[in-house]
């Protein structure tokens, strides 16, 4: 009795189990580390609600925070460590929506480009993650600049490039322990030059915008086809009460179609490489054609030509603030380009970097756009940039519930600037993930090194 | 005679002054006062507060405080904003490149692996690029032209050019310049120690008078370019590793070329060896990353401590539409320690000397071309903007393709399509 009882309960943990271990393979096993609260008061905070509060309190305990306000308030405890942030700002912590560290890691070399699987134009089928080398150097430079949470996203050689994941900034063996607990998979598509060249130089399609399209919209009547097929299956299950069901045949698990498919249900999130106005207006009727929804278009160096149907359809467009000229599709740049974008009501703009160095200063490249569209007669003050850098690359990646915030109740990722963060001399001081001081410009011990740095360069007087 | 036209000093021939009288022929530089500016003159280190620069014929004048507007001057009141001689827009090929990716827009190299040091990117010059006003209007007004995407170690030669938008605008020495270090590796036999067999081959064959082997690795042409800059000319090599700078050093010195440093990433470590030779760098101040073996050492001081050794340095690294970013490296580069008007010399004077190009280039004074820039804070900063370049004392319309594309888009309605809004 009691041996059936723990046989059917070892059983049904099992199931358990085994159904979690198939809904979320390689899970995150980060855990914050232990950390006591942390108390900083007279800071000019900006809360990434669009809010500016001046001589300000933030409260940090148990990896969240606990509350915000704008006032000086006096917990002193014996376990509380108060930080005096007299004449330095508060940020949450900065979020890159498009970065390939780790995928494409330094030093750049070919053993280290992980980032593009270019032998098919459509690779939904592999994860960036399985790529990600937890050592690149990169990620401590971008921690330096205050970058708490980054999207790393497979590359643009491909009209589908696979699935992107969403990290936090925290040193680790293993990506699985920096993977964002629970936020959604995202997938890389790429519209344009970059897949029409890739394959056209190899003879095989797309060689042309419109050979793109035609290649997208394969894929999905697949997905659909491939969700038909399961659902068929599953209502073919459910039909057989009492009677037998030899007709319904399990399908075949496709990994590229069960990421499409993924899309298709609105459990995935699509971030889209494109340029051109209009690419991205025709990737939204395509959007339209198959029932899914563009989460953010990347680069989207023409962006401010279409901001009134991007803040319509509620995307975001995630974008540099200066880069043009690079090849055709970025001929149109102009430094308005955020500041236009972020202008409509409902507009969502995103600063994201794609660079190993970009990303150690997205804060300066807010401040550009920030400035053109100021110059450009738009009201852009502090509190509203930081959002292109927090809050809204959070949307964009389905984890603003978590993070990209300063709101009670939120992970607290939180940067301590030595000023105001809209300025080249600023520097992040202190950066904070869920509550743990990762990075202290002033203290070595709160700087990590990779093991690729360790040890180099021996005897060299630093 | 055009102020411009001065500074054909080096280049040769007639059709050139012509050129030059042509291309300058429909515009009149009109005398400019500039009323109460802060002037980071850079020929002397300390700002002018209520500083006044007065601009007659291209050229400064007189500059000083309380000087008094002629009639016939154009006055732009300053307002104590910032003036500073127009920036330096790093090594770039500005006017050799519209688009990276569009390989028949592209002039900056020569696809060969054979050593051609008279290949000349400045016959390739197009002053209408449209990069150029981009570039120009964000306070740069010169750059150095480069040869540094060839297929050989030796990229070719270059020149220091006005971005005056005029098609004859070359200025100073010729430049030659040589890739060193991993990057070049490919085109050296897999070693770098090829290049300093190739390089010294290369010497030997130049200072002889007929074809020096059956298999010679330069042309006639190209004996005699090389040969050349043994006694006039400036030779940029790019390396980053220290070991390959010193390496550099040491050739420069038996070769009596007249070095200068490119890339430099690991350059700190060596800065006083730098100072003795008087070799100046140009580095990305951005480089912290080890983005190859040859990087290791990166690190964000890197400016700061070469500054401080007394190594005359600049800043390279941008690609060519990036140029205008510059000056964004160089507050970097102050951020992490570098004095502020070491800075802003880095930006203008120290490219000029390294160049040998001080006294028409990189700084303020009476008889100096005029080209400055007026900011409207802190050159350095990202919040600040170029508000009105001047070259050759006149004044630069602030618009570029990229101004013209904001100003058609920027209405939020319209009611004909936008290709009928026309800025």
């Amino acid at each position: 009795m009691d041996f059936t009882k723990f046989a059917l309960s070892m059983l049904t943990l099992w199931l358990i189990t085994a159904t979690l271990l198939h809904a979320s393979p390689y899970p995150s096993t980060y855990r914050p580390l232990a950390s006591g609260p942390v108390l900083i008061v007279n800071a000019t905070i900006l809360t990434g609600t669009g809010t500016r509060i001046e001589n300000g309190s933030l409260l940090i305990s148990n990896g969240r925070i606990q509350h915000i306000q704008d006032a000086v308030v006096d917990m002193a405890t014996d376990q509380l460590e108060v930080i005096d942030a007299e004449g330095r700002w508060v940020t949450p912590g900065l979020i890159d929506v498009h970065s390939h560290l780790g995928v494409y890691a330094s030093p750049n070399i070919d053993a280290h480009a992980d980032g593009n699987e270019m032998t098919s134009p459509a690779t939904a089928q592999v994860w960036a993650e399985h790529s990600v080398w937890p050592q690149d150097p990169g990620f401590s430079r971008a921690l330096a600049g205050g970058v708490t949470s980054l999207q790393i996203l497979p590359g643009s050689g491909n009209l589908v490039g696979g699935r992107g994941v969403t990290l936090k900034n925290v040193p680790s063996t293993t990506y699985q322990g920096m993977k964002f607990p629970s936020a959604p998979y995202s997938l890389k598509m790429a519209c344009g030059e970059n897949p029409k060249r890739v394959y056209g130089e190899k003879g095989v399609a797309p060689s042309t915008r419109m050979g793109n399209m035609a290649g997208y919209r394969a894929q999905w009547i697949e997905a659909q086809k491939y969700i038909q097929d399961w659902d068929d299956y599953e209502s073919q299950k459910a039909d057989k009460k009492g009677g037998k069901n030899e007709t319904a045949t399990t399908p075949v698990r496709d990994l590229r179609l069960e990421t499409l498919a993924g899309v298709l249900k609105g459990e995935i999130l699509v971030h889209m490489h494109c340029y051109r106005a209009d690419e991205m207006a025709t990737i939204l009727d395509m959007a339209d054609e198959f029932g899914y929804r563009v989460s953010a278009f990347h680069h989207a160096v023409e962006a401010y030509k279409i901001n009134g149907m991007l803040a319509e359809k509620k995307v975001c467009g995630a974008m540099w603030a200066d880069w043009w000229g690079f090849k055709a599709e970025a001929y149109d740049g102009i430094q308005e380009n955020i500041a236009m974008v972020d202008r409509p009501e409902g507009g969502c703009a995103i600063v994201h970097s794609d660079s190993s160095e970009g990303i150690q200063r997205l804060n300066q490249e807010a401040a550009k756009a920030m400035t053109r569209g100021r110059l450009a007669g738009m009201d852009i003050p502090p509190e509203r940039a930081i959002q292109w850098i927090t809050a809204n690359p959070a949307r964009s990646m389905g984890i603003l519930d978590q993070t990209g915030t300063l709101e009670a109740g939120k992970m607290a990722d939180v940067v301590i600037w030595n000023g105001n963060p809209f300025s080249v001399y600023a520097k992040a001081d202190q950066v904070f993930v869920d509550g743990t001081l990762l990075y202290d410009r002033n203290d070595p011990v709160r700087q990590p090194v990779s093991d690729f740095e360790l040890g180099q360069q021996l005897g060299v007087e630093q | 005679m055009n102020c411009r036209t001065c500074k054909f000093r080096i280049a040769p021939g007639g059709l050139v002054l012509l050129l030059g009288l042509f291309a300058n022929a429909n515009s009149q530089a009109e005398t400019l006062f500039i009323n109460d500016a802060t002037v980071y003159s850079m020929s002397s280190m300390a700002a002018l507060q209520d500083g006044d620069i007065l601009i007659r014929d291209g050229r400064i004048e007189s500059l000083a405080t309380g000087l008094t507007p002629p009639e016939d001057a154009r006055i732009i009141e300053a307002k104590g904003r910032p003036v500073t001689p127009g920036f330096f827009a790093g090594i770039t090929e500005l006017g050799l490149v519209e688009i990276s990716a569009v390989e028949s827009s592209v002039d900056g190299g020569l696809s060969t692996d054979q050593l051609r040091p008279e290949f000349d990117v400045t016959t390739a010059y197009n002053p209408l690029s449209s990069a150029i006003p981009v570039t120009r209007i964000e306070g740069y007004t010169w750059s150095m032209l480069g040869a540094s995407r060839s297929g050989s170690i030796i990229g070719g030669q270059g020149q220091a050019v006005s971005l005056d938008g005029d098609f004859q605008s070359f200025a100073g020495k010729r430049v030659l310049f040589i890739d060193v270090g991993a990057d070049a590796s490919g085109q050296s036999g897999n070693s770098r120690a090829a290049q300093w067999m190739l390089l010294e081959r290369a010497m030997t064959e130049s200072a002889s008078e007929v074809a020096w082997s059956p298999d010679p690795l330069l042309t006639v042409a190209g004996r005699t370019a090389l040969e050349g800059f043994k006694t006039e000319g400036i030779v940029v090599f790019n390396a980053d590793r220290a070991s390959d700078i010193l390496q550099v050093i040491d050739f420069s010195s038996r070769h009596g070329l007249n070095a200068v440093i490119s890339g430099g990433t690991e350059a700190w470590m060596i800065a006083d060896q730098l100072a003795e030779a008087g070799v100046p760098v140009l580095i990305d101040a951005l480089s912290n990353l080890p983005g190859s073996f040859d990087e290791l050492g990166a690190r964000l001081d890197n400016a700061a401590i070469l500054n401080a050794a007394g190594v005359t340095i600049s800043f390279y690294g941008m690609d060519t539409h990036q140029a205008r970013r510059l000056r964004q490296v160089a507050g970097n580069a102050v951020a992490n320690g570098l004095p502020y008007e070491a800075g802003l010399a880095a930006m203008t004077v120290n490219p000029a000397v390294m160049f040998e190009l001080d006294g028409e280039y990189g700084s303020l004074a009476p008889g100096h071309a005029a080209d400055m820039v007026i900011w409207s804070g802190d050159p350095l900063e990202v919040t600040s903007v170029a508000e009105q370049v001047i070259i050759d004392g006149k004044i630069v319309p602030m618009v570029s393709r990229q101004t013209l594309l904001r100003d058609r888009y920027l209405p939020k309605d319209s009611d004909m399509p936008r290709a009928y809004i026309k800025p």
